[in-house]
Parts: C-alpha cells; sequence; structure tokens
C-alpha cells in the first residue's frame, strides 16, 4: 500500500498505463513479422466487440475468467496464491458432468442447482488437501497445488477413457448430456425478451458469474469471515492476537478458492460443451492469475480484466481468421505480453508514477 | 593484512563521531570509541540502546550518516561488509549466517572461493582448518554437516569462518543468547586463547556477569548514546547496571495508595519453550490481584514477552499452571486468545505494528480487532455491523483523543501515540478485569504517556488487575505498585514499589540479589 497514490491511480491509471505498454510492445512484435499494428488492432477490437456475436463471445470466455480470477482473488487476500484453479476446474468439470449425466432427463432448473453443488464440493474438496497440508504441515501452497493440477489432469484422461467414455466411442469423452441438462443460452434469454442476438456459447452461467463477483465483495467487505481473511492476510501475528485461527482460515479460504475455481466449470462444460471432453479447461485457471491480479485482487476489477481478456481470445481468435501471418501462436504472444505487463511487470510503471504523485504536492507547497 | 601496517601504539578500532539514523529514531548519536588490540571489549546496553546497529556500521551493513571509522590507525571507509573482511574485521551474528545442510568445510570456504573451481580451494581450507585448529584449539571435524553439529560448535564454525578470513577483530553479537552455561563457558576459553594470540575482541551483550568474566574493557551505550568506557577490573555490576539504566528525571504519576483486592490470577511454575527448544521461562510464579498493577522489570530478552504472550493465550506454555479467579486456563495452544477476552482478559501487546493492529486496516477494522466476534458488531447472516463499530470507534476517538479524529483513516498513518491509544481503547473500553500491558509508551510522544498511565490507573482505581511489562524501568517505578525482575527466565526478586529503589532493581535486572547477598 503506498499513501503516495490516489485510489483513482491506483485502481485506475496503472493497470491502463500497464496495458498501454504491453499493447505498445505486441505492436512492435506485429511490426516485426511485417503486419500493420493499427489494422491489427482494429482487427482484434472489432472481433470481439463489433458485433452481438463477437461480443457474445466474449463474455462467453470472460464469464470463465471471472470464476477462476475470483479464486485467485479470494486467496490472496489470505495472502495465498493459489495456483492451483487448473486442477480445481478439472474437478469442478467433473462434478458437473456426474451431475448433469445423473440428472439430464429432468429439466435444467433440476440440473443446474445440482451441478453448483457438485463442482463446488469438488473443487473444494481438491484445494482442500493442500490447504489442510499448508496449514497443518507448512508445506507450500504455490507447490502443492501446482503438483495437484497435473494429478487432476490424469484424473480426468482416466475417467474419460476408463469409466465415462461412451462404450464402443473412439474420443475419450462422455456421452452428450440430454435435453434436460441443456443451460439457456444468451441469446434464447434476450430472445424471449425480444432482444435480437446471434447464436454464441454465452449462456446463464453469465450471470451467475456476475453473482459470484458481488458475493465475493460480499464475503470479503461485509461478513465476519471476511474481516478474519483479511486480517490474516495482512499480518498473521496480528490475526493470531486476534483469536482467529491460522489453520482454520488458511482450510476455509482454500475451500472457497477450489469451489470458485471449479465452477467454471457451469459455463464450459454445463452451458457450451454439453459433455465432458479432455483439455476443456484450456488453461483457464492459469488466466485467473493474471485475472485476479491486475483486477488487483478486487471483485469488480476481476470482472473488467476478465472482459479484456474475454477480449483477447475471442479477439485473439478473429486477428488469427482474418490477418493469416499473424498465427495462432502470435496471439498466445500478445495474451502473454498482456500477462507480463499486468502482472509480472506491475512495479515497474507504480514506482515513476509515486514519485510523479509524490512531487504535485510538494510543487504545490513552494 | 590490517595488522601489518598497525602501528604499534595504536587502536584496533577508533570511531569518532558516529551517527546514524532511522527516519527519525536516532539509533546512534555521535558515537567515540577506542577498542585497544589484544583485548576483549565488550559493549553493554538494554535492547534498542544502539549496540546492534553501532556494529552493523563496524561491519558495513550500514553507512554511518556522520563520523569516521579507523582501523589501527588508519581511516578505512568501510561501505560493505566485503570491506570489513579486508580490514581484518570478522563477526559472530546473534543468528548463525550458516548453510546448514553444508559441511563445515564448505562454509568455512563460502563466499571466500578462490576461482571458479572449488576443489583447490576446499583443499586448501582443510589445511587452513586444520592450523587453525592446533593455534587456536577449534577442533571441528571439517567434513561434519553443520545442521548436525550442536548449536555451540556451529557457533565455532562461524568464529573459524572469520578467522579463515583473517580476522583480526572479532565482533560477536549476544553469543550467549542461544548456548547452555558450560557452552558459554567452552566460548569464553577460546575468546580469552584468542585474545592471548594477539586478536582484538568486542562483545556485546547484556549480560553484565558474562562482561564482568571476560571482558578486559566495557563501553555502556544508553539510548544510541556512549555514555562511558571503562576498565572492567575498576568497575562493578552495580555501576555499569546503573549507567545501562541511567538517572533518569522519574516519572510522576498522580496515583493514591493501591487496594489490593482478591487474587485474580495465579501464576505457577509457568515454563516456556522456544521453537528452538531454548526455556525461556524457567518456572515463574506470582499472583495478581485486583485494584494493583504489578510491574514486571528486566532487560528485554529474559523472558517478559513470553509470559505476556502465554498469559494471552497467543503462545503454548510447556509447563505450569495458569488459575483465572480459580479456573485453570487452557495453554496448550496457540488460539486461545479469544477464549482470554471472552474471560475479561485484554492484552495489549508489546508489539502493535506487527500484533496489536492490522496497519492497511481503517481505524474502525482495528477497533473491533479481537472482538470483531461480539455480538453487537453482527449484522444480519454472517455480516458485521459496519454501522455500530464505526459508531464505537467514534466514541473511543472522542473517549482517548485520537488525532486525527477520524475513522477511515488508515491505522499506519496515525502517529505511533495515536496508535497505541487505538489499541488502549479497545482494550480498556471493554472493562476488562485483567490488563496484561505490554510496553504500553514505547515510541510514544510524551504527552500520549501521561493519557496512557493516567488510563492505565484508573482502571486499577475501578479495582481492575494490571500486569504490565516494560523494560523502561521508570515507567515501572512510576506505575507499579509492586515490582517483579525477571532475569533469565526466571524471577531474580520481587520487591514493593515502595521499598526499593533504581540501584536494586539494576542489579536485580543483572541477576544480582542484593539482600541474598548481605545474608
Amino acid at each position: 500500500m503506498s499513501p503516495a497514490l490516489p485510489r483513482w491511480a491506483d485502481l485506475a491509471l496503472i493497470p491502463a498505463l500497464n496495458l498501454a505498454l504491453a499493447f505498445l510492445a505486441a505492436g512492435l512484435v506485429v511490426v516485426f513479422i511485417g503486419e500493420d499494428p493499427v489494422q491489427a488492432v482494429s482487427v482484434l477490437i472489432r472481433g470481439s466487440l463489433g458485433s452481438s456475436y463477437a461480443i457474445g463471445f466474449t463474455l462467453f470466455y470472460a464469464t470463465t475468467f471471472v470464476f477462476t480470477g475470483l479464486a485467485v482473488a479470494i486467496a490472496f487476500h489470505a495472502g495465498l496464491f493459489n495456483i492451483g484453479g487448473e486442477g480445481q476446474a478439472i474437478l469442478g468439470g467433473i462434478g458437473v458432468a456426474l451431475a448433469a449425466l445423473w440428472l439430464d432427463t429432468t429439466h435444467w432448473l433440476v440440473v443446474l442447482p445440482a451441478a453448483i453443488v457438485a463442482a463446488a464440493l469438488f473443487g473444494a474438496a481438491w484445494a482442500a488437501i493442500p490447504g489442510i497440508l499448508a496449514a497443518t504441515r507448512g508445506s507450500h501452497v504455490v507447490i502443492t497445488t501446482i503438483m495437484f493440477n497435473f494429478i487432476a489432469s490424469a484424473l480426468l484422461v482416466y475417467l474419460l477413457v476408463n469409466v465415462l467414455r461412451v462404450p464402443g466411442a473412439m474420443s475419450p469423452e462422455t456421452r452428450r448430456f440430454a435435453e434436460g441438462a441443456h443451460l439457456p443460452f444468451m441469446h434464447t434469454m434476450l430472445g424471449h425478451l425480444g432482444i435480437g442476438m446471434a447464436r454464441t456459447p454465452m449462456n446463464i452461467a453469465s450471470l451467475l458469474a456476475l453473482l459470484a463477483a458481488l458475493g465475493t465483495w460480499v464475503l470479503i467487505w461485509r461478513t465476519r469471515l471476511g474481516y478474519e481473511i483479511r486480517a490474516f492476510g495482512h499480518s498473521e501475528p496480528a490475526a493470531v492476537y486476534a483469536g482467529i485461527s491460522p489453520v482454520r482460515i488458511i482450510v476455509v479460504v482454500m475451500l472457497i478458492s477450489g469451489a470458485m475455481a471449479a465452477c467454471m466449470a457451469l459455463n464450459v462444460v454445463l452451458g457450451y460443451q454439453q459433455r465432458l471432453v479432455l483439455e476443456f479447461t484450456a488453461g483457464a485457471g492459469f488466466v485467473g492469475i493474471a485475472v485476479a491480479l491486475m483486477g488487483r485482487s478486487h471483485p469488480f476489477g476481476v470482472v473488467l480484466a476478465a472482459i479484456l481478456f474475454g477480449m483477447l481470445y475471442q479477439g485473439g481468435a478473429e486477428l488469427a481468421f482474418e490477418m493469416p501471418a499473424i498465427s495462432r501462436d502470435m496471439i498466445v504472444v500478445i495474451q502473454a505480453l498482456v500477462i507480463l505487463f499486468t502482472g509480472a511487470l506491475e512495479r515497474m510503471v507504480r514506482g515513476p508514477v509515486e514519485r510523479l504523485f509524490a512531487r504535485r504536492p510538494a510543487r504545490a507547497a513552494t | 593484512m590490517a595488522s601489518a601496517a598497525q602501528a604499534p601504539d595504536a587502536p584496533a578500532i577508533e570511531l569518532r563521531g558516529i551517527s546514524k539514523s532511522f527516519g527519525p529514531v536516532k539509533a546512534n548519536e555521535d558515537i567515540d570509541l577506542r577498542v585497544e588490540p589484544g583485548t576483549i571489549h565488550g559493549i553493554v546496553g538494554e535492547n534498542g540502546a544502539g549496540k546492534s546497529t553501532l556494529m552493523s556500521i563496524l561491519y558495513g551493513f550500514y553507512q554511518a550518516d556522520a563520523g569516521e571509522i579507523l582501523i589501527g590507525g588508519k581511516l578505512t571507509p568501510i561501505p560493505d561488509s566485503d570491506a570489513a573482511i579486508r580490514a581484518g574485521i570478522g563477526m559472530v551474528h546473534q543468528h548463525f549466517m550458516l548453510v546448514e545442510n553444508f559441511t563445515v568445510l564448505e562454509n568455512v570456504v563460502l563466499g571466500a572461493e578462490d576461482g571458479a573451481l572449488l576443489r583447490p580451494s576446499l583443499a586448501k581450507a582443510r589445511a587452513e582448518l586444520t592450523r587453525l585448529a592446533r593455534d587456536y584449539e577449534l577442533q571441528v571435524d571439517a567434513d561434519a554437516v553443520v545442521g548436525d553439529l550442536s548449536v555451540g560448535f556451529q557457533q565455532r564454525v562461524e568464529i573459524l569462518k572469520a578467522l579463515y578470513r583473517h580476522a583480526d577483530i572479532l565482533i560477536l553479537d549476544e553469543p550467549t543468547g542461544v548456548l547452555t552455561p558450560a557452552e558459554a563457558d567452552h566460548l569464553f576459553r577460546i575468546l580469552r586463547f584468542l585474545r592471548d594470540q594477539g586478536k582484538t575482541i568486542i562483545l556485546i551483550t547484556h549480560k553484565l556477569r558474562e562482561i564482568m568474566a571476560i571482558t578486559d574493557r566495557v563501553s555502556v551505550m544508553r539510548r544510541g548514546r556512549m555514555v562511558a568506557t571503562l576498565d572492567t577490573a575498576r568497575t562493578s555490576p552495580p555501576e555499569l547496571a546503573e549507567l545501562m539504566v541511567g538517572r533518569r528525571v522519574l516519572l510522576r504519576v498522580d496515583k493514591g495508595p493501591a487496594k489490593p483486592g482478591d487474587v485474580l490470577m495465579q501464576v505457577r511454575d509457568l515454563k516456556v519453550n522456544d521453537w528452538q527448544g531454548v526455556e525461556r521461562l524457567r518456572g515463574v510464579s506470582f499472583d495478581l490481584r485486583g485494584g494493583e498493577i504489578l510491574g514486571i522489570a528486566g532487560v528485554a530478552g529474559n523472558g517478559q514477552s513470553e509470559l505476556l504472550e502465554v498469559l494471552a493465550g497467543i503462545r503454548p506454555a510447556s509447563g505450569g499452571s495458569v488459575r483465572f479467579r480459580g479456573e485453570a486456563l487452557a495453554l496448550d495452544s496457540v488460539a486461545n486468545a479469544e477464549a482470554r477476552r471472552a474471560l475479561g482478559i485484554a492484552h495489549v501487546p508489546e508489539d502493535r505494528h506487527r500484533r496489536g493492529l492490522v496497519m492497511p486496516f481503517s481505524e474502525w477494522e482495528n477497533s473491533c480487532l479481537g472482538y470483531h466476534g461480539e455480538p453487537r458488531y453482527a449484522g444480519p447472516a454472517w455480516t458485521m455491523d459496519r454501522r455500530a463499530i464505526r459508531e464505537l470507534a467514534q466514541a473511543g476517538i472522542e473517549k482517548f483523543d485520537i488525532r486525527p479524529p477520524s475513522v477511515d483513516l488508515t491505522t499506519s498513518n496515525f502517529s505511533g501515540g495515536n496508535q497505541q491509544k487505538i489499541v488502549l481503547a479497545r482494550e480498556i473500553e471493554r472493562d476488562p478485569d485483567v490488563l496484561l500491558v505490554g510496553q504500553p509508551t514505547r515510541g510514544v510522544d510524551i504527552g500520549a504517556i501521561e493519557f496512557i498511565h493516567r488510563e492505565i490507573v484508573a482502571l486499577r482505581d475501578r479495582g481492575k488487575a494490571i500486569l504490565l511489562v516494560s523494560v523502561e524501568l521508570d515507567e515501572i517505578q512510576a506505575l507499579a505498585d509492586r515490582i517483579v525482575v525477571m532475569f533469565d527466565g526466571r524471577i531474580s526478586g520481587a520487591r514493593a514499589a515502595g521499598e526499593t529503589d533504581e540501584r536494586e532493581l539494576g542489579l536485580l535486572m543483572a541477576g544480582i540479589d542484593p539482600a541474598e547477598r548481605a545474608a
């Protein structure tokens, strides 16, 4: 925390500067491969925001990143670095699929709550093991959660190949969920309201993501548990002094964080793919880290950052399509630059900006 | 090395006018010091007197704001520890700087390798270690893994490291803090031997007994200043104690005689081990009555902090018992703080920055820290009633005159005195039966000190029990009705406040009981 910086600069100016730098660097890369960076940016923006189709895809990706971003942000508040979002999301997918396969002859209003509970339970259970190890044995969650990502991935392969695969089918995936487990798409819901929207994977889970962001805000800043989490995250000795049990906080926060990461499967598995496939997480757990960093661990910041990353995903796909010289890998480079500048190099601009602000009142005084 | 250029009568070290500030705190102020070659020179002072800062300047960890350093009569700037080593200075830190999973040999060579390849360096070091072991009687197995060695042997490795780097001047920072008495005796034999071989040794300690036992000369520091340098043979523990503590202007606190009531807290044979297994409390017993202030005096690090933390329920005890109103308190875990508060035992911790407050929180958030689970703060469901908290925080600000009077200000932006008032407002406002207070006025301005003392006395006059731990002897004398002095994890004496004086307390703080000696 720097007393030198006004709140608006901390929340808006610094992320904006970081983003501008990231795009500047990305633009240079585009110039290097002999393409026009201005055109690339316009394709990227048009491809992500230029039509209801583009917006639908952007928000679909953003929904996923809200869940994984919130998961990381909650853990940050307790001073924990949960980078196991990927593995927890995989377990969430398994939970969602099991609930859907079991109940898909009923109605989505039955399936959705069951899927939420299943995802949360599976994700929380997966995060609980590193959490308990950290709380009682002092093992580092960064190490344990990343190892659990690999275990989760292997578990998913095993289940899809040996247990959940449709007998006789070649591909390692579950059967398609029946009609009763299909969530309403955003275009159908808006259609009922008389608003036209192109067909996109965006579904009701986007609203759940907003609710999750709101719930996280309430949890962190309004509840007693949130108060204890923040106290512990800022100062463990002070938390112990206040009678807050570090073991309890670490475990509870990891449970919530794991459950939150797992809920991304509602959007992807239940809302869109309607079956469980390999690699459905597509690195969303890791994008969540960048989203939480860029959103400064604030739920609303996380939502904004998630939308930005949704734009990069969707706009990037369009870019690869329209400008073939800019390959899929280039898109990953651009995304990586954004993560690098907003996450890892965040302090690079902070120093100069702080000095700038520190100098202003001094000048006013003379 | 440095000794080669040394004039025969030049001091090994001469410091002239060394000053060093950290922000507003003057850690060292205009310090002059001469250390003669071939002597053991002690530096004593209470914690925070500036001993470690001074030695860190000498070893190049800090740069002095002003002043100069002469080694062997030659002006020697010491910008970093490499320069200190080149000037022939070696340091044995209080907390060893050893790589635990390396062997003794590897640790000795570390940072002093001759080239990119290790083997020649190690071979040279092995020969050198054999020589050092012969010359200075510092036998240690060169191939033993350091983590397997006892603390005494690890310290020996630290000394060997310094000698391997051709140190002529050895600085030891509180070297006996981690040693058993037998290991300490052995260390002293080594130090005497090193001195007889012509090395110069600086021993930093707050234990007067060690100063008397081993040093040739002794310098006393107090509050960042060098107050005296004496021949050890011509001084005495009482004189040193007095110099350390100082003839302070006695604080006057308006208070009537105490009216001790029932025993509220009974502490019996309390023992505490720290995480290294070192015994920090070695059987402490006392009674705490309502309507009295019991002052715990002592040089910092003699077990007072541990006592306070065990009573407050944030540190487990390893033995003994504590009864509150006749009921035994749980002493087994670090998480008893909430239960203690529920019983009416409040705690103003010694370290308000790390423990007493969450610095990035706003004032109102800290105004309920530890009491945040109370029903009066509860809102609907699991939420907290922000309005109620803020209103009570505002009341606390008015009652305790906290400035600036803003519940929304971030806690780290308050001054030290006002931060302490935030803690006190929170703990006293509940009208606890027992108040445990550690260093209530450390880093607090004079105005706030008076206010805090008045509040503590007012609580006593309401019949409550107060346990006051302070390293400020004048604070203890001004406030306490009864004084217990701690030394080395034990109570070295208990006195009624009116029947003792600084001299006697100073001796007790050094572990010497004048009453026993007279008998």
